[in-house]
């Protein structure tokens, strides 16, 4: 259709501009009449910290590629250079660093809130398709992040990482050579982590768009993981979301500036304050904190080829994860009998990353081992089964509707078959 | 080709979980914890103690040990004056150059220069330090897992003789704390080393402290102020918060839930 919007805002410059380039209408039906279920509780404020976590990464990721170095035999001290005489320096570098792990913790709880409530589930398969796929580009940038700084740790996590792709029969040494852009972890290999670690982001950003869009098409889970029956069932997303997560987004903060300004360095390694020596071998070679639950699982099997098999299927599994999942009920409130699987599945994923820190000897092996099977096993079995053999309790009518006790005037079959009544 | 392989084994170990070097390395001991002036979320630096800790660095440590990422007029922080920095850096000649005839010169230093290297490269290091390298001390505090409590532990750790059983190595010590026990360095502090202006007694504990003291300030010297900042930051976002959530009941209080 051709011709001007006909815009509904008053002041006339916004107007002259929306009846040409209606965003303004699009951000007033998307963020502010936006219709979103009236019952969300405060896990539904960690998709908008994440964005904001993305954000304030560009921000000092930017900053300080303006006083960094890609080079091997400059990086380590222009990173110090920028601690000590940049103005603020260090508060940009440590607000970026810790900043990483506040993006994953944020991350991690938006996932599991996801697996928790059913988000994954009808119609919302691809809104959690690209989520896996922001996953894996943070995961990207955020281990090239760690090398640049040319630390101890920095060249040796390269060196085993990078590695993991010579396990891969016939191709995998000229992939690690081609990695590399040469024979070992070198100059060439953290030009090329700072190139991509300055575009990923920007394509991190390109796929949360569309993970927003696709949010907006099939409107948010809540909750309880039934479909808002109608107007009664939801509120216009600004003034109340918008507070809502203003108030989040303050707790998170204090939470993110104790480690910024109390205990920078704590979720950090040690040895990534020595330079980085290519004939030095550090006694544990660990990824950052929020690797290690991987790590844990790379190492479970006495088989190269299949733990790194193991660790990329334990990502790539989350992909068809809609379609392992069986139930038709999406919130784990009305699923007696796959809840204590979930929290089994989320306190494996904690002892995992726990294993993944200690030395891959005696006991933590069979923790690792113990810990990959349940991960795999719940998406793999249990969660297929489970929706074929559990009798879900009742749902409620509506969000409106008090949640039923006992039974009520519930239709016969409206348990089974929650998806057909949005 | 040989780098590869060196890698890939390494790689193929980690992954098969095979131990590397770290159990061999021997178990040390926790080092005890000590109650430092910057310890806890509010410490700031004693200046005093760093003042004689730097003067244990310059006069003991700096004979082997750079500090490269420090310039002389950081040490304003620890409470220097103008004129003790420029006396300082004056003390020590620092290469510099080329002059216009293309020659390299010696100066002396200024507050400007980095603290002067005792040595050229780690090799010319190595060379007279029989295979050891004493590493750059500007982060030390931040490069070891333990810290500032690791290090004291360190200095005050050597014993002349190894323990009972443990036959001796050539060339190496025995140290308590050090990963694998046998360090290359020899113990650098022994009581009255240095001669404090203060009058405060020059033991080996004593230096230790002071020496790690001023150290911690070399791996932090932002510590201060970020401390500072962080309080009024968090305090700042506490009274938002509070404020926030009292608009959002407001908000919220005209639903039906």
């Amino acid at each position: 259709m051709v011709g001007l919007h006909k815009s509904e805002m008053k002041n006339p410059v916004v107007r002259w501009i929306d009846e040409r380039l209606p965003i303004p209408s699009m951000l007033n039906q998307e963020y502010a009449k936006f219709p979103t279920p009236k019952n969300f509780n405060y896990f539904w404020n960690f998709g908008a910290l994440a964005m904001v976590n993305l954000v304030i990464m560009i921000v000092t990721g930017i900053f300080l590629a303006m006083h960094y170095t890609p080079h091997t035999s400059y990086a380590f001290d222009s990173v110090e250079r920028i601690m000590r005489d940049v103005n603020f320096g260090w508060l940009i570098r440590y607000i970026h660093m810790n900043g990483a792990s506040m993006f994953f913790i944020v991350v991690f709880i938006h996932i599991f809130r996801g697996l928790y409530y059913g988000s994954y589930k009808a119609p919302r398969e691809l809104l959690w398709i690209l989520g896996v796929v922001i996953l894996l580009l943070m995961m990207a940038t955020a281990f090239m992040g760690y090398v640049l700084p040319w630390g101890q740790m920095s060249f040796w996590g390269a060196t085993v990482i990078t590695n993991l792709f010579s396990a891969f029969p016939i191709v995998g040494e000229s992939i690690v050579v081609w990695l590399w852009g040469g024979f070992s972890v070198d100059n060439p290999t953290l030009n090329r982590f700072f190139s991509l670690h300055y575009l990923l982001p920007f394509l991190i950003v390109g796929v949360v768009f569309l993970h927003v869009v696709a949010l907006h098409i099939t409107g948010s889970n809540n909750p309880l993981g039934i479909e808002p029956k109608g107007p009664q069932d939801t509120i216009p997303f600004h003034p109340y979301y918008t507070i809502k997560d203003t108030f989040g987004l303050c707790i998170y903060l204090i939470v993110f500036a104790f480690l910024v300004f109390f205990m920078p360095n704590y979720l950090g390694h040690a040895d990534n304050y020595i330079p980085a020596n290519p004939l030095v071998t550090p006694a544990h070679i660990v990824p950052e904190w929020y690797f290690l639950p991987f790590y844990a699982i790379l190492r479970a099997v006495p088989d190269k080829l299949g733990g790194v098999l193991l660790m990329f299927g334990s990502i790539l599994v989350l992909f068809v994860l809609p379609w392992l999942d069986t139930s038709p009920v999406r919130s784990m409130k009305f699923r007696p009998l796959a809840r204590p699987f979930f929290w089994m599945f989320a306190i494996i994923c904690v002892v995992l990353g726990y294993a993944g820190a200690m030395p891959a000897e005696g006991i933590w092996v069979t923790v690792s081992q113990v810990g990959t099977a349940y991960y795999f096993m719940y998406f793999l079995v249990i969660l297929p089964v489970l929706g074929k053999i559990e009798k879900p309790r009742p749902l409620p009518e509506s969000i409106s509707a008090p949640v039923l006790r006992g039974g009520g005037p519930i239709m016969a079959g409206a348990a089974a078959k929650p998806m057909e009544k949005a | 080709m040989m780098r590869i392989l060196r890698t890939t084994a390494l790689a193929a170990a980690l992954a098969l979980g095979l131990p590397i070097a770290a159990h061999a390395a021997g178990e040390v001991p926790k080092p005890p914890a000590q109650n430092w002036s910057f310890g806890g979320l509010f410490g700031t630096f004693d200046r005093a103690s760093a003042q004689r800790g730097f003067q244990v660095y310059k006069e003991v440590c700096a004979a082997c040990h750079a500090m490269k990422q420090i310039s002389y007029r950081n040490l304003a922080d620890i409470g220097l004056s103008d004129a003790e920095i420029r006396a300082i850096a004056a003390d020590v000649q620092v290469k510099d150059g080329p002059n216009d005839d293309g020659d390299m010169f010696e100066r002396p230093g200024r507050p400007s220069d980095r603290f002067r290297s005792p040595f050229a490269n780690e090799k010319a290091a190595r060379a007279v330090n029989n295979g050891a390298y004493p590493v750059d001390l500007s982060l030390i505090i931040k490069a070891r897992g333990g810290g500032a409590d690791y290090l004291y532990a360190l200095l005050t750790g050597y014993r002349d003789e190894p323990p009972e059983g443990v036959p001796a190595m050539d060339g190496m010590h025995w140290n308590d704390y050090f990963p694998g026990h046998w360090i290359a360095m020899g113990r650098p502090l022994n009581d009255d080393q240095v001669t404090f202006a203060d009058g405060t007694p020059a033991t080996t504990s004593q230096m230790a402290r002071d020496l790690t003291t001023f150290m911690a300030w070399a791996a932090e010297p932002e510590l201060e102020e970020r401390r500072a900042m962080g309080v009024r930051v968090i305090l700042f976002l506490i009274i938002l918060a509070g404020m926030t959530y009292g608009v959002k009941r407001k908000i919220w209080a005209d639903l039906k839930h």
